[in-house]
């Protein structure tokens, strides 16, 4: 971040971003939020990586997280609630030259559009997907997400929730194609940033459970993961999340895992003792589908005109 | 074999072969039905019988006899699969009423028709008679039952040997029984064999020469057969045109529709009758540029659409009425965001799962309202095939031009049915042009509604200066998100005032028939045909009777007013559900009106009255003749 970039050039550039030129609204998130942090390391993603604002799309869903785009100065959709996957995946289908994101939230993501979530991991269309997972339904005012911890409170459960909540990793892992899975923290914003950095650079659809605090309705819910960070596993390797001396210096519980091993990520994901945070699988070879619905974008008009006229000739009686 | 002479197209008095026989009925049109047990290829024959006779030069539509189940048990009225041809000198509109002839496989499929009044005491029937013959004597018994009620019908009966003289060619009849019938309706109708052989060839090039060889030797056995023992000839005399024609149905008069419109993406999810849309764009589109994405729900075919209109690909999406009701959220999303998209909603029989297969108009007030708040929005209905292809053209544009959704209501009448049209040629200025991708002013808001129009500019992702965010929540001018009271009613109102732009640029509707009378009926959508053809044989008798066709629902065409004044009565036809107003448990407070009397009655103040009928079939003029006779009298 200091100093020198490896590109660095005489030559000046026709147009350098900072990171002003990211930041739109002032956030209207509860102070103390989560999502702010991983505000931040999205503008300073693309500040680094130098996105052109009107290249770059971030669609959301609806929930706190999902007011997000309103906050960058890029391009937005801010849709319905549920449906930030299906729209990103329209943006993408023929537009290969944008920078796709989608913020989405645990009931967004894993309630109402579940399907999407399934189907969009199958697709595998090249964007970043951060989940925003604080374990609550915080917009509408505390309610059961599902994944509330069992017995937790809330409105719609005020004798603490029924069931074990779902876990969004392991649902991840199982799907069919799931090319790049990550877990990160909100409070820990060099993993957060080093992270997004990693799914941004994966070629196919890149899928972050960001563990997020709601100060306001669920505040306790990642307190014991902040105050011992020995019951977070991070997750090393040199295919991995990078994590720098200072993250490996925190989080002591260390597993080398190769993000190529798929079964060995559904293990940890699976796994009740520890929190796992990095990579947990990417396979840079899963098939995308954004390659088959680009076809025929470089068609000239007068060819599709005549490829028309052609296909209706075959009805002359 | 003799090889028929051909009737020429345009030739209407061929003097060869063909001469007139003491049994050659010279008609001005006429009405043949094939029908067999699912899977034995009634519809194939049918289809292509069809297309023969457009080729001739005929006027035709064709409407397909489905069975709502894959594989329906033999022998039974519930699995009659098939196809209804109406020929004619002239266009032919519709299917018409009660059929002249009748070829059915077997006794039980045609009870199936019998029970829908398709037949008539008078109508010729040819019927497989080998199962005089079968093997098991319940089969026997029920042949024969069914022939004595038949000619009891006054049926002219005709026991043909259809698999006695197939298995001379082929060893399973049941594979090509179909092509055999196919040349004995030729023979009757005198049609030019060589362009059976045509369509035997482009249908079944991929299934190899042996299979073609295979076909025409049936086709070509079917009409020697019936030269040497039908006597009967019947000879629907052609209109020459000038115009080349092609033959389709409504859903690939659509789907090519969308391909002319320059379309890109059609994002769908499987459901009847919509369905042969993307069938067709899947095997066709990526000739012109397309791309077909099958989503895994209705909800998220229509937001996949939604995310690449956004990103400047005007998109289609296709459906019908339980998947129309799924995107209701995401219409309502478009409304709001104006984005602009075109719905082509293939309505079947509802509420719920309904009637799959089978034709209603139960979409309109749907489409015009159902959504949460007010979503004003284009909704047209094409009332022809040809109109299924050039409608679909218009609504990219209008969505574009009025940056929202455009619906277009179309029904399984016409998305199954077939007739001729002129040959569209396509315009290089029908295609979207290509995304704006120039720098965009920064002091233009991405919804800066023109006070005068509603209307606005859209920036789309790539265009520098235009970021914005897109958002479903109450807006301004910049998309900013605001909740005060005066940004709120005024972003209602520029939506809204879109309609009245595009109103002003429309025309009044043509009356169909004179100016003024006792009654106008007013139809939308597939009814035309038929409404048309019931007004003609009711002023034939001196009925003061005249229609209306309505194609543009929302906004409504202009000068209703107007021509509304200049008639007694008015009432709508239309395939949906309401209160017949004779019912002595209706109560007329209350009674239910068709869709459209609705609409008319709250637009108009007029006292539009209705007649509807949810038959599952699309309604015969005759049907529409007998309660217009009742209406004035006659």
């Amino acid at each position: 971040m200091y100093g020198l970039k490896k590109d660095w050039d005489l030559e000046p550039r026709v147009r350098q971003f900072v990171l002003a030129d990211y930041q739109s609204n002032v956030p209207r998130w509860c102070p103390g939020c989560g999502d702010s942090a991983v505000l931040s390391a999205l503008q300073r993603l693309a500040r680094d990586e130098q996105l052109p604002p009107e290249k770059t799309v971030v669609v959301s869903g609806i929930g706190c997280s999902s007011r997000l785009p309103h906050y960058m100065k890029t391009y937005g959709f801010h849709g319905l609630h549920g449906r930030p996957l299906p729209v990103a995946c329209g943006v993408r289908s023929r537009r290969p030259d944008l920078h796709v994101f989608v913020v989405t939230g645990d009931g967004d993501n894993c309630a109402i559009g579940t399907a999407h979530w399934i189907h969009a991991i199958r697709y595998n269309m090249k964007m970043t997907v951060l989940l925003f997972d604080n374990n609550i339904y915080s917009l509408t005012k505390m309610q059961t997400s599902p994944t509330t911890k069992r017995g937790d409170f809330s409105y719609t459960h005020p004798m603490g929730a029924p069931l074990n909540p779902l876990d969004p990793l392991s649902v991840t892992l199982a799907i069919t194609n799931a090319s790049f899975v990550a877990q990160t923290i909100d409070w820990n914003p060099m993993h957060v940033e080093a992270t997004i950095r990693a799914a941004h650079a994966h070629p196919g659809l890149s899928f972050i459970r960001i563990l997020q605090r709601c100060p306001h309705y669920n505040p306790m819910v990642w307190q014991p993961l902040q105050q011992d960070p020995s019951l977070i596993r991070l997750l090393v390797h040199p295919d991995g999340i990078p994590a720098d001396d200072t993250v490996r210096k925190i989080f002591k519980n260390q597993l080398e895992h190769d993000p190529a091993d798929l079964s060995a990520a559904k293990d940890i994901a699976a796994a009740t003792d520890a929190v796992p945070v990095g990579l947990l699988h990417r396979n840079v070879n899963a098939e995308r589908y954004d390659f088959a619905t680009a076809q025929g974008l470089t068609m000239e008009t007068d060819e599709r005109v005549q490829a028309i006229q052609a296909e209706i000739d075959r009805f002359l009686v | 074999m003799s090889q028929p002479e051909a009737l020429s197209r345009g030739d209407e008095s061929p003097d060869t072969a063909s001469a007139v026989s003491p049994q050659t009925q010279i008609v001005s049109q006429h009405i043949v039905e094939i029908v067999s047990d699912s899977g034995e290829g009634a519809q194939t024959a049918g289809q292509m019988f069809g297309t023969v006779s457009a080729k001739m030069g005929n006027g035709v539509w064709t409407v397909e006899i489905i069975p709502a189940e894959i594989e329906p048990p033999h022998r039974s009225r519930s699995g009659a699969s098939g196809n209804r041809i109406r020929i004619g000198r002239e266009a032919v509109t519709n299917m018409g009423d009660a059929a002249d002839v009748v070829v059915a496989f077997n006794e039980q499929v045609l009870y199936s028709r019998i029970d829908v009044n398709a037949l008539k005491p008078g109508t010729t029937l040819f019927i497989e008679s080998k199962w005089a013959d079968d093997p098991d004597e319940a089969v026997r018994e029920q042949y024969a039952e069914a022939l004595a009620d038949f000619r009891e019908r006054g049926y002219q009966i005709h026991e043909v040997p259809m698999e006695q003289e197939c298995l001379r060619i082929v060893p399973d009849p049941r594979r090509g029984k179909n092509m055999w019938v196919l040349g004995l309706l030729c023979a009757i109708y005198e049609r030019d064999v060589s362009h059976v052989h045509a369509e035997i060839e482009q249908k079944f090039k991929r299934k190899g020469q042996k299979i073609i060889d295979a076909n025409v030797a049936l086709v070509d056995a079917g009409y020697a057969w019936a030269r040497e023992n039908i006597p009967l000839r019947i000879r629907v005399p052609v209109s020459p045109t000038a115009e080349p024609q092609v033959v389709m149905n409504g859903n690939r008069a659509a789907a090519l529709g969308i391909m002319a419109a320059g379309i890109e993406v059609c994002s769908m999810y499987p459901i009847t009758p919509a369905t042969s849309v993307s069938h067709y764009l899947a095997a066709a589109f990526h000739k012109s540029g397309g791309m077909i994405h099958q989503a895994e729900d209705e909800i998220s075919a229509i937001g996949f659409a939604l995310g690449a209109s956004y990103a400047g690909k005007t998109p289609v999406t296709v459906t019908s009425g339980p998947g129309f009701a799924l995107k209701t959220e995401f219409i309502a999303l478009a409304v709001m965001a104006e984005l602009p998209i075109v719905i082509i909603v293939v309505q079947r029989g509802g509420p719920s799962t309904g009637l799959p297969t089978r034709v209603e108009q139960g979409e309109l007030l749907a489409a015009l309202f159902a959504s949460p708040g007010d979503v004003p929005k284009i909704v047209m209905a094409p009332s022809t095939i040809e109109e299924c292809f050039h409608f679909t053209v218009t609504a990219r544009k209008l969505a574009e031009t009025f940056r929202g959704p455009v619906i277009v209501l179309t029904d399984a009448n016409l998305a199954t049915g077939q007739a001729p049209f002129s040959r569209p040629e396509v315009q290089e200025d029908w295609l979207a042009p290509p995304i704006d991708q120039s720098e965009w002013d920064p002091t233009v808001a991405p919804y800066q509604w023109d006070p005068a129009t509603g209307l606005s500019q859209r920036p789309i992702p790539g265009q520098r200066n235009g970021m914005y965010v897109l958002t479903g929540l109450a807006h301004d001018e910049r998309s900013k998100v605001a909740y005060e009271s005066e940004i709120n009613q005024r972003a209602m109102k520029m939506r809204s005032r879109k309609l009245h732009t595009l109103f002003r640029t429309l025309k009044p509707p043509k009356v169909y028939g004179d100016p003024e009378g006792d009654l106008l009926v007013v139809g939308w959508g597939s009814t035309r045909g038929a409404i048309e053809e019931a007004v003609d044989r009711v002023r034939q008798d001196g009925g003061k009777v005249s229609a209306l066709h309505l194609r543009i629902l929302s906004p409504l065409e202009p000068g209703l007013d107007e021509i509304f004044k200049r008639f007694k009565n008015i009432m709508t036809v239309e395939i949906n559900y309401s209160d017949d107003e004779d019912d002595p448990y209706t109560v007329p407070e209350t009674r239910r009106y068709a869709q459209l009397a609705w609409v008319l009655r709250a637009r108009t103040l007029a006292p539009v009255d209705c007649w509807s009928r949810v038959p599952g079939i699309p309604l015969p003029p005759g049907q529409i003749e007998a309660e217009l006779r009742r209406r004035l009298g006659l």
